[in-house]
Protein backbone atom coordinates (compact mmCIF):
# COMPACT_ATOMS: atom_id res chain seq x y z
CA UNK A 1 0.00 0.00 0.00
CA UNK A 2 1.23 3.45 -0.75
CA UNK A 3 1.62 5.92 2.06
CA UNK A 4 3.32 3.34 4.25
CA UNK A 5 6.89 4.18 3.51
CA UNK A 6 7.16 6.82 6.20
CA UNK A 7 5.95 4.40 8.84
CA UNK A 8 8.70 2.01 7.79
CA UNK A 9 11.15 4.91 7.90
CA UNK A 10 9.94 5.81 11.38
CA UNK A 11 10.55 2.25 12.66
CA UNK A 12 14.00 2.11 11.05
CA UNK A 13 15.01 5.50 12.44
CA UNK A 14 13.87 4.69 15.96
CA UNK A 15 15.59 1.29 15.88
CA UNK A 16 18.76 3.07 14.79
CA UNK A 17 18.33 5.63 17.57
CA UNK A 18 17.80 3.00 20.27
CA UNK A 19 20.60 0.70 19.12
CA UNK A 20 23.23 3.30 18.27
CA UNK A 21 22.10 5.83 20.87
CA UNK A 22 22.27 3.38 23.74
CA UNK A 23 25.09 1.18 22.48
CA UNK A 24 27.76 3.66 21.44
CA UNK A 25 30.21 4.09 24.31
CA UNK A 26 31.09 7.44 25.76
CA UNK A 27 34.57 8.62 24.93
CA UNK A 28 37.29 7.81 27.48
CA UNK A 29 37.89 10.31 30.26
CA UNK A 30 39.71 10.77 33.52
CA UNK A 31 37.09 11.20 36.22
CA UNK A 32 38.85 11.18 39.58
CA UNK A 33 42.20 11.66 41.30
CA UNK A 34 42.84 10.49 44.84
CA UNK A 35 44.29 13.82 45.99
CA UNK A 36 43.14 17.37 45.29
CA UNK A 37 46.22 19.45 46.09
CA UNK A 38 49.86 19.20 45.13
CA UNK A 39 52.99 20.81 46.58
CA UNK A 40 56.59 20.90 45.33
CA UNK A 41 58.32 17.57 45.93
CA UNK A 42 57.32 13.96 45.29
CA UNK A 43 53.59 13.35 44.86
CA UNK A 44 51.89 9.96 44.60
CA UNK A 45 48.33 9.67 43.40
CA UNK A 46 45.76 7.26 42.14
CA UNK A 47 43.76 8.20 39.04
CA UNK A 48 40.44 6.76 37.88
CA UNK A 49 39.30 6.71 34.29
CA UNK A 50 36.00 5.92 32.61
CA UNK A 51 35.89 3.79 29.44
CA UNK A 52 39.68 3.94 29.31
CA UNK A 53 41.98 1.05 28.29
CA UNK A 54 45.06 1.45 30.47
CA UNK A 55 46.02 -2.26 30.38
CA UNK A 56 46.48 -2.36 26.61
CA UNK A 57 49.50 -0.16 26.63
CA UNK A 58 51.08 1.64 29.53
CA UNK A 59 49.78 5.23 29.40
CA UNK A 60 51.84 8.36 29.66
CA UNK A 61 50.78 10.66 32.53
CA UNK A 62 51.55 14.30 33.05
CA UNK A 63 50.50 17.38 34.97
CA UNK A 64 49.89 20.61 33.15
CA UNK A 65 50.05 24.05 34.73
CA UNK A 66 49.77 27.17 32.55
CA UNK A 67 51.29 25.33 29.60
CA UNK A 68 54.15 23.77 31.59
CA UNK A 69 54.13 19.96 31.73
CA UNK A 70 55.48 17.63 34.41
CA UNK A 71 55.63 13.99 33.37
CA UNK A 72 55.12 11.12 35.79
CA UNK A 73 58.32 9.46 36.98
CA UNK A 74 56.54 6.16 37.52
CA UNK A 75 53.19 4.76 36.34
CA UNK A 76 51.78 1.42 37.41
CA UNK A 77 48.52 0.21 35.92
CA UNK A 78 46.07 -1.67 38.13
CA UNK A 79 43.19 -2.13 35.69
CA UNK A 80 41.69 -0.56 32.58
CA UNK A 81 40.34 2.30 34.67
CA UNK A 82 42.76 2.56 37.59
CA UNK A 83 46.42 3.47 37.80
CA UNK A 84 48.97 4.79 40.28
CA UNK A 85 51.48 7.45 39.38
CA UNK A 86 54.21 9.43 41.08
CA UNK A 87 55.45 12.86 40.11
CA UNK A 88 58.25 15.14 41.23
CA UNK A 89 56.50 18.50 41.32
CA UNK A 90 58.95 21.37 40.74
CA UNK A 91 58.75 24.59 42.75
CA UNK A 92 57.70 27.75 40.93
CA UNK A 93 54.59 26.72 39.01
CA UNK A 94 52.52 29.76 38.17
CA UNK A 95 48.85 28.75 38.10
CA UNK A 96 46.58 27.99 41.04
CA UNK A 97 45.09 24.98 39.30
CA UNK A 98 46.87 22.04 37.71
CA UNK A 99 45.30 19.57 35.29
CA UNK A 100 46.01 15.87 35.07
CA UNK A 101 46.48 14.33 31.61
CA UNK A 102 46.96 10.79 30.39
CA UNK A 103 47.62 9.44 26.93
CA UNK A 104 47.69 6.03 25.36
CA UNK A 105 47.25 4.97 21.75
CA UNK A 106 43.78 3.50 22.26
CA UNK A 107 42.26 6.35 24.24
CA UNK A 108 44.13 9.38 22.94
CA UNK A 109 44.63 12.28 25.34
CA UNK A 110 42.24 12.33 28.32
CA UNK A 111 42.16 15.03 30.95
CA UNK A 112 40.87 15.80 34.41
CA UNK A 113 40.79 19.57 34.19
CA UNK A 114 41.87 21.71 37.14
CA UNK A 115 42.27 18.58 39.22
CA UNK A 116 44.67 19.98 41.82
CA UNK A 117 45.06 23.09 43.87
CA UNK A 118 48.69 24.02 43.57
CA UNK A 119 50.91 25.10 46.48
CA UNK A 120 54.35 26.71 46.34
CA UNK A 121 53.61 29.05 43.46
CA UNK A 122 56.33 31.03 41.71
CA UNK A 123 56.76 33.03 38.53
CA UNK A 124 56.44 30.11 36.18
CA UNK A 125 59.05 27.82 34.67
CA UNK A 126 60.94 28.23 31.41
CA UNK A 127 59.88 26.15 28.39
CA UNK A 128 57.13 23.56 28.15
CA UNK A 129 58.53 20.87 30.42
CA UNK A 130 58.54 17.31 29.19
CA UNK A 131 57.36 16.33 25.73
CA UNK A 132 54.20 14.26 25.43
CA UNK A 133 52.24 12.49 22.75
CA UNK A 134 48.83 14.03 22.01
CA UNK A 135 47.77 12.02 18.97
CA UNK A 136 43.96 11.85 18.90
CA UNK A 137 42.28 8.49 18.96
CA UNK A 138 39.95 7.34 16.21
CA UNK A 139 36.56 5.70 16.60
CA UNK A 140 32.93 6.63 17.15
CA UNK A 141 31.88 7.68 20.65
CA UNK A 142 29.78 10.28 22.42
CA UNK A 143 31.36 13.17 24.36
CA UNK A 144 32.14 12.33 27.96
CA UNK A 145 31.44 15.30 30.21
CA UNK A 146 31.60 15.72 33.95
CA UNK A 147 28.17 15.75 35.61
CA UNK A 148 26.45 14.83 32.33
CA UNK A 149 28.23 11.49 31.97
CA UNK A 150 25.94 8.84 30.48
CA UNK A 151 22.88 11.10 30.70
CA UNK A 152 24.04 12.80 27.52
CA UNK A 153 22.09 10.08 25.70
CA UNK A 154 18.89 11.66 26.97
CA UNK A 155 19.38 14.13 24.12
CA UNK A 156 17.97 11.48 21.75
CA UNK A 157 14.79 11.02 23.79
CA UNK A 158 13.95 14.06 25.86
CA UNK A 159 14.53 16.79 23.28
CA UNK A 160 12.67 15.08 20.38
CA UNK A 161 9.67 14.50 22.71
CA UNK A 162 9.23 18.27 22.97
CA UNK A 163 9.79 18.73 19.25
CA UNK A 164 7.09 16.14 18.58
CA UNK A 165 4.76 17.82 21.04
CA UNK A 166 5.27 21.18 19.32
CA UNK A 167 4.65 19.65 15.89
CA UNK A 168 1.39 18.09 17.11
CA UNK A 169 0.29 21.30 18.82
CA UNK A 170 0.99 23.15 15.62
CA UNK A 171 -1.21 20.65 13.77
CA UNK A 172 -3.92 21.30 16.37
CA UNK A 173 -3.46 25.06 15.92
CA UNK A 174 -3.84 24.86 12.14
CA UNK A 175 -6.90 22.60 12.48
CA UNK A 176 -8.41 25.09 14.94
CA UNK A 177 -7.92 27.86 12.42
CA UNK A 178 -9.73 25.69 9.86
CA UNK A 179 -12.58 25.10 12.31
CA UNK A 180 -13.14 28.84 12.57
CA UNK A 181 -12.84 29.23 8.82
CA UNK A 182 -15.05 26.36 7.68
CA UNK A 183 -16.95 25.23 10.76
CA UNK A 184 -16.22 21.61 9.91
CA UNK A 185 -16.40 19.11 12.78
CA UNK A 186 -13.81 16.89 11.05
CA UNK A 187 -11.19 19.60 11.65
CA UNK A 188 -12.28 19.77 15.26
CA UNK A 189 -11.68 16.05 15.68
CA UNK A 190 -8.22 16.46 14.12
CA UNK A 191 -7.39 19.23 16.57
CA UNK A 192 -8.58 17.10 19.48
CA UNK A 193 -6.59 14.04 18.36
CA UNK A 194 -3.45 16.13 17.92
CA UNK A 195 -3.84 17.64 21.40
CA UNK A 196 -4.42 14.22 22.96
CA UNK A 197 -1.29 12.74 21.42
CA UNK A 198 0.76 15.87 22.09
CA UNK A 199 -0.12 15.60 25.79
CA UNK A 200 1.22 12.04 25.74
CA UNK A 201 4.51 13.33 24.36
CA UNK A 202 4.52 16.17 26.87
CA UNK A 203 4.19 13.59 29.64
CA UNK A 204 7.10 11.60 28.16
CA UNK A 205 9.13 14.79 27.87
CA UNK A 206 8.42 15.65 31.51
CA UNK A 207 9.36 12.16 32.69
CA UNK A 208 12.61 11.95 30.71
CA UNK A 209 13.50 15.50 31.72
CA UNK A 210 12.74 14.86 35.37
CA UNK A 211 14.93 11.76 35.51
CA UNK A 212 17.72 13.66 33.77
CA UNK A 213 17.37 16.58 36.17
CA UNK A 214 17.61 14.21 39.13
CA UNK A 215 20.85 12.78 37.77
CA UNK A 216 22.51 16.06 36.86
CA UNK A 217 20.96 18.87 38.92
CA UNK A 218 20.10 16.64 41.87
CA UNK A 219 16.40 17.39 41.93
CA UNK A 220 13.33 16.08 40.14
CA UNK A 221 11.95 19.54 39.49
CA UNK A 222 13.46 23.01 39.75
CA UNK A 223 11.98 26.43 39.12
CA UNK A 224 13.42 27.16 35.72
CA UNK A 225 11.89 29.12 32.82
CA UNK A 226 12.12 26.13 30.55
CA UNK A 227 10.38 23.90 33.08
CA UNK A 228 7.77 26.54 33.86
CA UNK A 229 7.11 26.81 30.14
CA UNK A 230 6.57 23.07 29.96
CA UNK A 231 4.23 23.13 32.96
CA UNK A 232 2.21 26.02 31.51
CA UNK A 233 1.92 24.17 28.20
CA UNK A 234 0.57 21.04 29.84
CA UNK A 235 -1.86 23.06 31.98
CA UNK A 236 -3.14 24.98 28.95
CA UNK A 237 -3.92 21.84 27.00
CA UNK A 238 -5.45 20.13 30.02
CA UNK A 239 -7.70 23.20 30.32
CA UNK A 240 -8.50 22.83 26.61
CA UNK A 241 -9.81 19.32 27.28
CA UNK A 242 -11.86 20.53 30.25
CA UNK A 243 -13.37 23.33 28.16
CA UNK A 244 -14.40 20.74 25.58
CA UNK A 245 -15.93 18.59 28.28
CA UNK A 246 -18.13 21.39 29.55
CA UNK A 247 -19.88 22.27 26.28
CA UNK A 248 -22.44 19.71 25.12
CA UNK A 249 -23.30 21.11 21.68
CA UNK A 250 -20.69 19.80 19.18
CA UNK A 251 -20.62 22.85 16.89
CA UNK A 252 -20.39 25.31 19.75
CA UNK A 253 -17.78 23.10 21.40
CA UNK A 254 -15.71 23.03 18.22
CA UNK A 255 -15.78 26.81 17.93
CA UNK A 256 -15.05 27.61 21.57
CA UNK A 257 -12.27 25.02 21.74
CA UNK A 258 -10.74 26.42 18.55
CA UNK A 259 -10.81 29.98 19.91
CA UNK A 260 -9.16 28.91 23.15
CA UNK A 261 -6.59 26.82 21.31
CA UNK A 262 -5.56 29.68 19.01
CA UNK A 263 -5.41 32.17 21.87
CA UNK A 264 -3.41 29.83 24.10
CA UNK A 265 -1.08 28.60 21.37
CA UNK A 266 0.03 32.06 20.29
CA UNK A 267 0.59 33.28 23.85
CA UNK A 268 2.38 30.05 24.75
CA UNK A 269 4.71 30.29 21.76
CA UNK A 270 5.59 33.87 22.63
CA UNK A 271 6.20 32.79 26.21
CA UNK A 272 8.33 29.80 25.28
CA UNK A 273 10.42 31.86 22.87
CA UNK A 274 10.93 34.97 24.95
CA UNK A 275 10.97 34.19 28.65
CA UNK A 276 13.90 31.73 28.79
CA UNK A 277 15.98 34.45 27.18
CA UNK A 278 14.96 36.99 29.82
CA UNK A 279 15.76 35.05 32.98
CA UNK A 280 18.53 32.81 34.20
CA UNK A 281 18.19 29.18 33.44
CA UNK A 282 20.08 26.02 34.29
CA UNK A 283 18.76 24.31 31.20
CA UNK A 284 21.26 23.44 28.47
CA UNK A 285 21.06 25.98 25.66
CA UNK A 286 19.75 28.77 27.95
CA UNK A 287 21.09 31.47 30.19
CA UNK A 288 24.70 31.02 29.13
CA UNK A 289 24.66 27.24 29.50
CA UNK A 290 26.06 25.50 26.45
CA UNK A 291 23.62 23.68 24.22
CA UNK A 292 24.60 20.21 23.18
CA UNK A 293 26.05 21.49 19.93
CA UNK A 294 28.94 22.89 21.98
CA UNK A 295 29.92 19.45 23.24
CA UNK A 296 29.45 17.81 19.92
CA UNK A 297 32.81 18.58 18.38
CA UNK A 298 32.96 15.53 16.14
CA UNK A 299 29.22 15.51 15.32
CA UNK A 300 28.74 12.08 16.91
CA UNK A 301 25.68 13.34 18.79
CA UNK A 302 24.23 14.92 15.67
CA UNK A 303 24.54 11.61 13.83
CA UNK A 304 21.95 10.19 16.23
CA UNK A 305 20.07 13.34 17.26
CA UNK A 306 18.77 14.34 13.82
CA UNK A 307 17.47 10.83 13.01
CA UNK A 308 15.96 10.75 16.50
CA UNK A 309 14.05 13.98 15.90
CA UNK A 310 12.76 12.70 12.54
CA UNK A 311 11.88 9.29 14.03
CA UNK A 312 10.01 10.61 17.07
CA UNK A 313 8.13 13.23 15.06
CA UNK A 314 7.06 10.55 12.58
CA UNK A 315 5.98 8.33 15.48
CA UNK A 316 3.94 11.22 16.89
CA UNK A 317 2.24 11.83 13.55
CA UNK A 318 1.62 8.11 13.20
CA UNK A 319 0.02 7.95 16.65
CA UNK A 320 -2.07 10.98 15.69
CA UNK A 321 -3.40 9.29 12.53
CA UNK A 322 -4.25 6.17 14.53
CA UNK A 323 -6.01 8.22 17.21
CA UNK A 324 -7.99 9.95 14.48
CA UNK A 325 -9.00 6.65 12.89
CA UNK A 326 -10.16 5.23 16.21
CA UNK A 327 -12.21 8.38 16.83
CA UNK A 328 -13.82 8.19 13.38
CA UNK A 329 -14.63 4.49 13.77
CA UNK A 330 -16.10 5.21 17.18
CA UNK A 331 -18.34 7.95 15.82
CA UNK A 332 -19.47 5.65 12.98
CA UNK A 333 -20.24 2.95 15.55
CA UNK A 334 -22.17 5.47 17.66
CA UNK A 335 -24.24 6.50 14.67
CA UNK A 336 -24.95 2.87 13.81
CA UNK A 337 -26.09 2.26 17.38
CA UNK A 338 -28.40 5.26 17.25
CA UNK A 339 -30.29 3.89 14.24
CA UNK B 1 -20.82 51.72 -0.57
CA UNK B 2 -17.75 49.56 0.05
CA UNK B 3 -15.54 52.45 -0.80
CA UNK B 4 -17.41 54.74 1.56
CA UNK B 5 -17.20 52.21 4.34
CA UNK B 6 -13.50 51.77 3.80
CA UNK B 7 -12.98 55.51 3.98
CA UNK B 8 -15.13 56.11 7.01
CA UNK B 9 -14.48 52.85 8.83
CA UNK B 10 -11.74 54.08 11.22
CA UNK B 11 -13.76 57.10 12.29
CA UNK B 12 -16.92 55.10 12.62
CA UNK B 13 -15.12 52.47 14.62
CA UNK B 14 -13.56 54.98 16.97
CA UNK B 15 -16.92 56.61 17.47
CA UNK B 16 -18.54 53.25 18.04
CA UNK B 17 -15.93 52.21 20.58
CA UNK B 18 -16.18 55.54 22.37
CA UNK B 19 -19.94 55.11 22.48
CA UNK B 20 -19.67 51.57 23.83
CA UNK B 21 -17.16 52.71 26.46
CA UNK B 22 -19.62 55.37 27.56
CA UNK B 23 -22.31 52.70 27.68
CA UNK B 24 -20.16 50.49 29.95
CA UNK B 25 -19.45 53.45 32.17
CA UNK B 26 -23.12 54.41 32.44
CA UNK B 27 -24.24 50.86 33.08
CA UNK B 28 -21.76 50.53 35.91
CA UNK B 29 -22.55 53.97 37.30
CA UNK B 30 -26.18 53.05 37.40
CA UNK B 31 -25.25 50.03 39.50
CA UNK B 32 -22.63 51.46 41.80
CA UNK B 33 -22.60 48.32 43.89
CA UNK B 34 -20.58 46.66 41.10
CA UNK B 35 -17.58 48.85 41.80
CA UNK B 36 -18.23 48.58 45.50
CA UNK B 37 -18.21 44.81 45.32
CA UNK B 38 -14.89 44.74 43.46
CA UNK B 39 -13.25 47.06 45.96
CA UNK B 40 -14.76 45.23 48.91
CA UNK B 41 -13.53 41.91 47.54
CA UNK B 42 -9.95 43.16 47.43
CA UNK B 43 -10.10 44.88 50.80
CA UNK B 44 -11.62 41.84 52.49
CA UNK B 45 -9.05 39.53 50.91
CA UNK B 46 -6.27 41.79 52.12
CA UNK B 47 -7.81 41.96 55.57
CA UNK B 48 -8.05 38.16 55.71
CA UNK B 49 -4.37 37.95 54.75
CA UNK B 50 -3.59 40.57 57.40
CA UNK B 51 -5.22 38.36 60.03
CA UNK B 52 -2.99 35.53 58.85
CA UNK B 53 0.37 37.21 58.42
CA UNK B 54 0.16 40.66 60.12
CA UNK B 55 2.99 42.78 58.78
CA UNK B 56 5.28 41.37 56.14
CA UNK B 57 8.83 42.69 55.97
CA UNK B 58 10.23 40.10 53.61
CA UNK B 59 10.22 41.71 50.17
CA UNK B 60 9.80 38.58 47.96
CA UNK B 61 6.86 37.30 50.01
CA UNK B 62 5.27 40.76 50.25
CA UNK B 63 5.56 41.05 46.50
CA UNK B 64 4.23 37.55 45.74
CA UNK B 65 1.25 37.90 48.06
CA UNK B 66 0.32 41.23 46.50
CA UNK B 67 0.24 39.80 43.01
CA UNK B 68 -1.70 36.72 44.06
CA UNK B 69 -4.32 38.93 45.70
CA UNK B 70 -4.53 41.15 42.63
CA UNK B 71 -4.83 38.09 40.38
CA UNK B 72 -7.79 36.76 42.34
CA UNK B 73 -9.33 40.21 42.41
CA UNK B 74 -9.01 40.28 38.62
CA UNK B 75 -10.73 36.92 38.27
CA UNK B 76 -13.54 38.14 40.50
CA UNK B 77 -13.91 41.50 38.78
CA UNK B 78 -13.78 40.20 35.23
CA UNK B 79 -15.76 37.03 35.79
CA UNK B 80 -18.93 39.06 35.51
CA UNK B 81 -17.76 40.94 32.43
CA UNK B 82 -19.80 38.86 30.02
CA UNK B 83 -22.18 37.30 32.49
CA UNK B 84 -24.38 40.32 33.04
CA UNK B 85 -25.99 40.29 29.61
CA UNK B 86 -28.71 37.83 28.91
CA UNK B 87 -29.04 36.34 25.45
CA UNK B 88 -31.63 38.89 24.38
CA UNK B 89 -29.54 41.91 25.19
CA UNK B 90 -26.51 40.33 23.59
CA UNK B 91 -28.47 39.92 20.37
CA UNK B 92 -29.59 43.54 20.61
CA UNK B 93 -26.02 44.72 21.06
CA UNK B 94 -25.02 42.54 18.13
CA UNK B 95 -27.45 44.29 15.82
CA UNK B 96 -26.19 47.71 16.91
CA UNK B 97 -22.42 47.35 16.96
CA UNK B 98 -19.70 45.26 15.41
CA UNK B 99 -18.45 42.49 17.72
CA UNK B 100 -14.91 43.78 17.39
CA UNK B 101 -15.92 47.16 18.71
CA UNK B 102 -17.74 45.45 21.57
CA UNK B 103 -14.73 43.41 22.63
CA UNK B 104 -12.32 46.28 22.18
CA UNK B 105 -14.49 48.64 24.20
CA UNK B 106 -14.98 46.09 26.92
CA UNK B 107 -11.29 45.17 27.00
CA UNK B 108 -10.30 48.80 27.31
CA UNK B 109 -12.93 49.42 29.97
CA UNK B 110 -11.82 46.38 31.95
CA UNK B 111 -8.21 47.51 31.58
CA UNK B 112 -9.06 50.89 33.08
CA UNK B 113 -11.05 49.30 35.89
CA UNK B 114 -8.22 46.94 36.75
CA UNK B 115 -5.61 49.70 36.62
CA UNK B 116 -7.62 51.64 39.22
CA UNK B 117 -8.31 48.48 41.22
CA UNK B 118 -4.59 47.64 41.17
CA UNK B 119 -3.62 50.99 42.66
CA UNK B 120 -6.45 50.77 45.19
CA UNK B 121 -5.34 47.29 46.21
CA UNK B 122 -1.79 48.54 46.61
CA UNK B 123 -2.98 51.29 48.94
CA UNK B 124 -5.00 48.87 51.06
CA UNK B 125 -2.19 46.32 50.96
CA UNK B 126 0.41 48.85 52.08
CA UNK B 127 -1.90 49.99 54.87
CA UNK B 128 -2.56 46.54 56.34
CA UNK B 129 0.30 44.25 55.33
CA UNK B 130 2.94 46.94 55.69
CA UNK B 131 4.69 49.47 53.54
CA UNK B 132 8.29 48.86 54.61
CA UNK B 133 9.17 47.05 51.33
CA UNK B 134 8.18 50.25 49.52
CA UNK B 135 10.80 52.30 51.37
CA UNK B 136 13.69 51.24 49.15
CA UNK B 137 11.55 50.86 46.04
CA UNK B 138 11.69 52.83 42.83
CA UNK B 139 8.07 53.96 42.92
CA UNK B 140 8.37 55.56 39.49
CA UNK B 141 8.82 52.01 38.18
CA UNK B 142 6.78 50.02 40.69
CA UNK B 143 3.55 51.98 40.19
CA UNK B 144 3.62 51.69 36.38
CA UNK B 145 4.29 47.96 36.77
CA UNK B 146 1.20 47.67 39.00
CA UNK B 147 -0.88 49.55 36.45
CA UNK B 148 0.48 47.50 33.54
CA UNK B 149 -0.04 44.31 35.52
CA UNK B 150 -3.64 45.06 36.42
CA UNK B 151 -4.38 46.12 32.86
CA UNK B 152 -2.63 43.02 31.52
CA UNK B 153 -4.78 40.73 33.68
CA UNK B 154 -7.85 42.52 32.39
CA UNK B 155 -6.81 42.20 28.75
CA UNK B 156 -6.10 38.48 28.95
CA UNK B 157 -9.08 37.63 31.11
CA UNK B 158 -11.66 39.58 29.10
CA UNK B 159 -11.57 37.08 26.22
CA UNK B 160 -11.35 34.15 28.65
CA UNK B 161 -14.36 35.55 30.51
CA UNK B 162 -16.31 35.74 27.27
CA UNK B 163 -15.31 32.16 26.44
CA UNK B 164 -16.36 30.86 29.85
CA UNK B 165 -19.65 32.76 29.64
CA UNK B 166 -20.30 31.27 26.19
CA UNK B 167 -19.52 27.80 27.51
CA UNK B 168 -22.21 28.52 30.09
CA UNK B 169 -19.95 27.56 32.94
CA UNK B 170 -19.20 30.80 34.72
CA UNK B 171 -16.30 31.62 36.95
CA UNK B 172 -15.10 28.09 37.69
CA UNK B 173 -14.26 27.40 34.09
CA UNK B 174 -12.79 30.86 33.77
CA UNK B 175 -10.25 30.07 36.48
CA UNK B 176 -9.24 26.82 34.80
CA UNK B 177 -8.88 28.43 31.38
CA UNK B 178 -7.33 31.62 32.68
CA UNK B 179 -4.66 30.48 35.13
CA UNK B 180 -2.27 28.80 32.70
CA UNK B 181 -2.55 31.70 30.26
CA UNK B 182 -2.03 34.33 32.92
CA UNK B 183 0.83 32.46 34.58
CA UNK B 184 3.60 33.66 32.23
CA UNK B 185 2.42 37.23 32.71
CA UNK B 186 2.22 36.77 36.46
CA UNK B 187 5.77 35.45 36.58
CA UNK B 188 7.21 38.37 34.68
CA UNK B 189 5.13 40.80 36.74
CA UNK B 190 6.46 39.37 39.99
CA UNK B 191 9.97 39.58 38.63
CA UNK B 192 9.61 43.15 37.37
CA UNK B 193 7.95 44.43 40.53
CA UNK B 194 10.49 42.60 42.70
CA UNK B 195 13.28 44.37 40.82
CA UNK B 196 11.50 47.70 41.21
CA UNK B 197 11.09 47.04 44.95
CA UNK B 198 14.80 46.29 45.17
CA UNK B 199 15.43 49.74 43.74
CA UNK B 200 16.61 48.65 40.31
CA UNK B 201 16.38 51.17 37.49
CA UNK B 202 14.79 51.02 34.07
CA UNK B 203 17.89 49.46 32.56
CA UNK B 204 17.15 46.26 34.52
CA UNK B 205 13.35 46.26 34.73
CA UNK B 206 12.91 47.74 31.27
CA UNK B 207 13.04 44.43 29.41
CA UNK B 208 10.36 42.91 31.65
CA UNK B 209 8.08 45.92 31.24
CA UNK B 210 8.64 45.80 27.50
CA UNK B 211 7.80 42.12 27.46
CA UNK B 212 4.61 42.75 29.47
CA UNK B 213 3.52 45.48 27.08
CA UNK B 214 4.22 43.06 24.22
CA UNK B 215 1.98 40.37 25.77
CA UNK B 216 -0.75 42.98 26.31
CA UNK B 217 -0.50 44.04 22.70
CA UNK B 218 -0.63 40.47 21.35
CA UNK B 219 -3.57 39.69 23.61
CA UNK B 220 -5.60 42.62 22.34
CA UNK B 221 -4.77 41.68 18.75
CA UNK B 222 -5.90 38.09 19.36
CA UNK B 223 -9.10 39.19 21.08
CA UNK B 224 -9.77 41.49 18.14
CA UNK B 225 -9.29 38.64 15.66
CA UNK B 226 -11.10 35.89 17.55
CA UNK B 227 -14.04 37.63 19.16
CA UNK B 228 -16.36 37.71 16.12
CA UNK B 229 -16.26 33.90 16.05
CA UNK B 230 -17.11 33.76 19.71
CA UNK B 231 -19.96 36.21 19.37
CA UNK B 232 -21.64 34.33 16.56
CA UNK B 233 -24.17 31.65 17.44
Amino acid sequence: MKGWWWKGLCVVLLLYVVVVGLHTPLGPALVHASIDRIAPGPVALEATGYNTHFTREKPQLWLENEGYRVCATDVSVRSDVELDATFIVPAGLQGNLTSLWAWDATDGPVVLRDAFFTEGLGNGLQGEGCTVNTTERSGFSFPNRTILNETIRNLFFHVPMWFTMMVLMTIAFVQSLLVLRKGDLANDQMALSAVDVSLLFAALGLITGSIWARATWGDWWTSDPKLNGAAVTVLIYAAYLILRGSVPDPHKRARLAAIYNIFAYVLMMVFLMVLPRLTDSLHPGNGGNPAFSKYDLDSSLRAVFYPAVAGWVLLGVWAYTLHLRVARLRSIADEANDH
Amino acid sequence: MDCARATFAPDMRTAEIAHLLRLEWQLDRRQKHVWGSMALYVVSTIYVCYQGVRHLFDVPIWNALFWIILLFAAFNALGRSFQRENAGRQLYLYTLASPRSVVLARTLYNGLIMAVLGLLSLAAYALFIGSSPLDAARLDIFLPVVVIGGTGFALVLTLISALAARAGNGIGLMAILGFPIVLPMLMSLMKASKLALDGMGWNVTGQYVLWLVLIDFITVALAWLLFPYLWRD
